[in-house]
Order: C-alpha cells, then structure tokens, then sequence
C-alpha cells in the first residue's frame, strides 16, 4: 500500500499536502482510488467556494460506485485539478501526483494538526 | 465467514480483489472493470460464477414439481435444451428468476441465484407436494463462464465437443481440458457468444480448466473478469438482476417477463394473481433509461421524477455505460411515463438530470 509519509490523511481516504504557502493540496489515498475501481469523472465546486471541515466538495463517480470528497480542514478552494476533467484515470494511475483535485487556502491552521500522520493512516487501512 | 469458491487460489494469484457477494467471497474485478468489460466485448473474458446454486429435481414427478412453481412452460424443454424462467410467490412476486436444464427424461437442474440459494430451496421442497427427488447439488458444482467473441474458438481449444453443434440456449456434456462430464451450456449474461461450464468439483479437478482456458486464450485477449464487469455487461444488455430489478415486490409482467409467463400451461404458483394483474392493467413498468448528458451518473436507489420533480418512479441499477460511455440504468416508471423516448429525470443528489425512455438493451447485438 503506497502511503507517502510526507502527507497527512483523513479517515475519509483523503490526502493532505501543507504547500507552506497558506494553500494545502488534497487528493484521494491510493487505497481509496484502489477501493473504487474505475473512476469515470471527478465533480468538484468551482474555485472560491468556501467550505467548512466536512463539507463536501465534490463527488467521485466511479464504474462501480459513488462517493463524496469531504473537505479535510476549513477553506477555499484556490484551484481544482482541470486535467481531471478530461483524464479522471489520473486519480487511479497516479493518486499522489496528477490525480490530485483541489488546492484549498486554509483559514485555520490548527486544523492540519488534527489530520492523521501517515503511520496513523495506515492503522486505518491496515 | 464467507464462502469461497474452488477457484479461491486462482483469484489470489491473479491479484483479484475480493469481495463478499451473496455469502460468498468472489472476485469484483482483477486489472480493472473497464478494461475487463472491453475484453468480453472484443475478446473474451472468463468469470468465475460458482456461487450459483444447482438443484437436481429428477423422478417421474420432477416435471410436474418445475411446471408448479415456475412460471415458463418446462414441457417444451427438451432433453440438451436450458430454459430462462422465474418462480413466483403466491401473489405474483418474484422468488427468483432461474434457468432449468433438461439433462434427462425425468431430470433436471435448476439453476439459482447464489443470495437465493437457501430461500429458493425452501420454497421449493416447500411446494414439493408431488414426491420429486431433490439434491441441493449448489457446494459440489462450480460453474465458469466465458463470454465474448472469441469465447468459442478459445473453448474449442481444450474440448473435442463440437461446440458449432451447440446451439443458443442448448448443452452438451463432454471432456474439458481432460476433466470429464463438464456441462457446456451456450448460455450467459453479457449478451455475447460464450459459455457456461458447470463442472462437478467431486469427479473434477475445476482449477485445471480455470488453468487451461486462461493459457490457451491469453494470446486472443482472455481475461479474467470478476463480478464488477459482469455488472456493468448486464445492464448494458438490459438483463436484470435479481435483488436490483426484480425482487419479491415486483411481479414478472411489470419487469418485462410477460414472455416468460405462460398462463396457457396449467397451474402454477401466482398464476391466479399475475392473471388479476394481467386484466387490470400495469400501473408501472421496468424500463431503461439514458442520460444524455456527459458526467451524471444514475444509480439503484435514485427517485425518477416527471419535470415537476414529482416522483414516478426509481432506479433498480444504473452505472456508466462502458461500451457507450454515458450513464445508463433500468427503473420501474409509471406507465405513462414509461414509453419509449419519454424524457424523464433522474435526481442525482441535489441535481434533476434529464433522460431518455429506451427499450434495453442498450447495445445491439
């Protein structure tokens, strides 16, 4: 199971990336992309939407089955992955890199210490 | 604790995953539904279908026992001939949709849905009040199936059968790989060539077939396919699914089974009620649908509404449509909504998404 030990994670099957620069990067675990099978497209809200920790922000339709993306922290999407759009196999071939969806900026920072460390993470999915 | 099937070591080599269907721990997919499904549509493709069960019902009054409590005419069957039948409750709704097999004068295979395999072998030892014998046969066969163009010529491979003699909806029961008495059926559920191989795991050793079918047809494109691709060519073809498009709430002639239902056969368990049914008219109608446009797709659960989002009706399955990628599904619908090029709307989440009424299949064969 790849589990980069630079990210943090949600229960939820979401990464995390700190840009450092007020902005995170978020995207799906490979083990999530792995549990869906085929996604088929990627819904997410437009840029400048805001959202509370938990709210969902977009929808991952795969052959199979359906699920919802639920914001990890609190903030505003800052940019959304276009290339999703035309090329959602991204999440499945490369969930840590060009399968990434959104940027968010962060407007609490003491959120990214609730997320789980990658060896937390990976008690999860065991 | 799940069940596992004879080819469990199979599936683990090949990296299947696996999951829990009907009791049983089955593979959903190995290298991906997509490509798997595109595999049986221009190749082939080989699935592990031993959950299934097998009832024997044979005896001079196994005839009279199938014609009772199923709801097609099993006296035209003949011996080497499969028939698609359902059994019904009482008031008309579905126990299970089935096939019978004639193996012999007086002896027949049924084969059932695995979720089904308790409920359906109590209802029928239930109503077994003419004395046939019945075997619940369901642990000892294992049944492969593979399905798509190429499936024959792949087949032919590793059987002497003739397999051009084996016409739609007929078996012939032969050697396999050199495992004997194999039951090749041309049957399936992708709307492809193809075949199913019910093999007797007490007589046979099933994995050598599994074995000898996936390196012999390797070079024309087989793959194995798990139950997710197996899904995804059903519905394209309109096929239902028991548990999805017709369940015990629903009745045979809503379901577009009306074909199946031979009232002029005798009595049979539900004749009466889909009769009543019959002459007062259906109030809805399993129907498919498609959604035009890109990037929504229906699935089993989701309300149908007219354009007023007043409800009309639900999805029994939906998913994307790999062969014509777009969303595509199956539903019961009012009847006045149900006619062909209606446009209805699938709710999916807070968005009404437009569709088209179609008859399935949605791929021509």
């Amino acid at each position: 199971m790849n589990i980069p030990k630079d990210l943090k994670y949600t229960p939820e099957h979401e990464w995390v990336r700190d840009n450092g620069d007020g902005t995170v990067t978020i995207g799906i675990t490979d083990f999530a992309q792995g549990e869906l099978g085929d996604i088929v497209f990627v819904e997410l809200e437009p840029e400048g939407e805001e959202f509370d920790k938990d709210d969902v922000f977009g929808t991952v339709e795969a052959v199979k089955t359906v699920s919802e993306l639920y914001a990890p922290l609190s903030g505003e999407i800052a940019e959304i992955n276009e290339e999703l759009e035309d090329d959602p196999e991204l999440v499945n071939n490369d969930p840590y890199g060009d399968g990434w969806m959104v940027k968010f900026t962060v407007s609490d920072k003491s959120e990214l210490e609730s997320l789980l460390t990658a060896d937390k993470y990976e008690e999860i999915v065991g | 604790m799940s069940k596992t099937t004879v080819f469990y070591e199979n599936h683990k080599n090949l990296d299947a995953k696996l999951i829990d269907f009907g009791g049983f721990e089955m593979p959903v997919q190995y290298a991906g539904i997509k490509r798997e499904h595109n595999a049986v549509r221009n190749a082939a493709g080989l699935f592990d279908v031993s959950h299934m069960g097998e009832f024997f019902v044979t005896g001079p009054s196994a005839l009279e026992l199938i014609q009772h409590v199923t709801i097609n005419d099993a006296s035209k069957l003949k011996v080497g001939k499969a028939q698609y039948t359902a059994m019904c409750y009482e008031d008309g709704g579905i126990v299970d949709d089935l096939l019978v097999y004639k193996l012999a004068e007086e002896e027949y295979m049924l084969v059932v849905n695995a979720a089904n395999i308790e409920k359906d072998w109590e209802w029928i030892t239930k109503n077994n009040s003419v004395g046939a014998e019945l075997e619940n046969r369901s642990e000892d066969i294992a049944l492969l199936a593979i399905q798509g163009p190429d499936a024959p010529a792949i087949l032919q491979k590793v059987t002497e059968k003739n397999l051009d003699d084996i016409s739609f909806y007929s078996f012939d029961i032969g050697d396999v790989a050199g495992e004997s008495d194999v039951i090749i059926s041309a049957t399936g559920y992708t709307g492809e060539k193809g075949y199913e191989l019910y093999i007797d795991t007490t007589k046979c050793d099933a994995p050598v077939i599994w074995d000898a079918l996936l390196k012999v047809g390797r070079a024309s494109g087989l793959e194995p396919a798990g139950l997710g691709a197996r899904d995804t060519l059903r519905l394209e073809m309109g096929l239902a699914l028991y548990g999805n498009d017709i369940t015990k709430e629903t009745h045979p002639l809503e379901a577009r089974l009306g074909w199946l239902t031979k009232f002029d056969k005798g009595d049979f368990i539900g004749k009466d009620a889909l009769l009543k049914k019959k002459e007062s008219g259906l109030s809805r109608k399993l129907m498919g649908f498609e959604i035009d446009e890109p990037r929504a797709v229906p699935r089993k659960g989701y309300s149908i509404t007219d354009e007023s989002e007043k409800e009309i009706g639900f999805v029994t399955s939906g998913s994307q449509s790999i062969t014509l990628g777009k969303g595509i599904g199956m539903g019961y619908i009012a009847k006045e909504h149900a006619n062909e090029g209606d446009t209805i709307y699938i709710k999916i989440r807070k968005k009404l998404v437009p569709a088209t009424v179609v008859k399935p299949p949605f791929i021509k064969k």
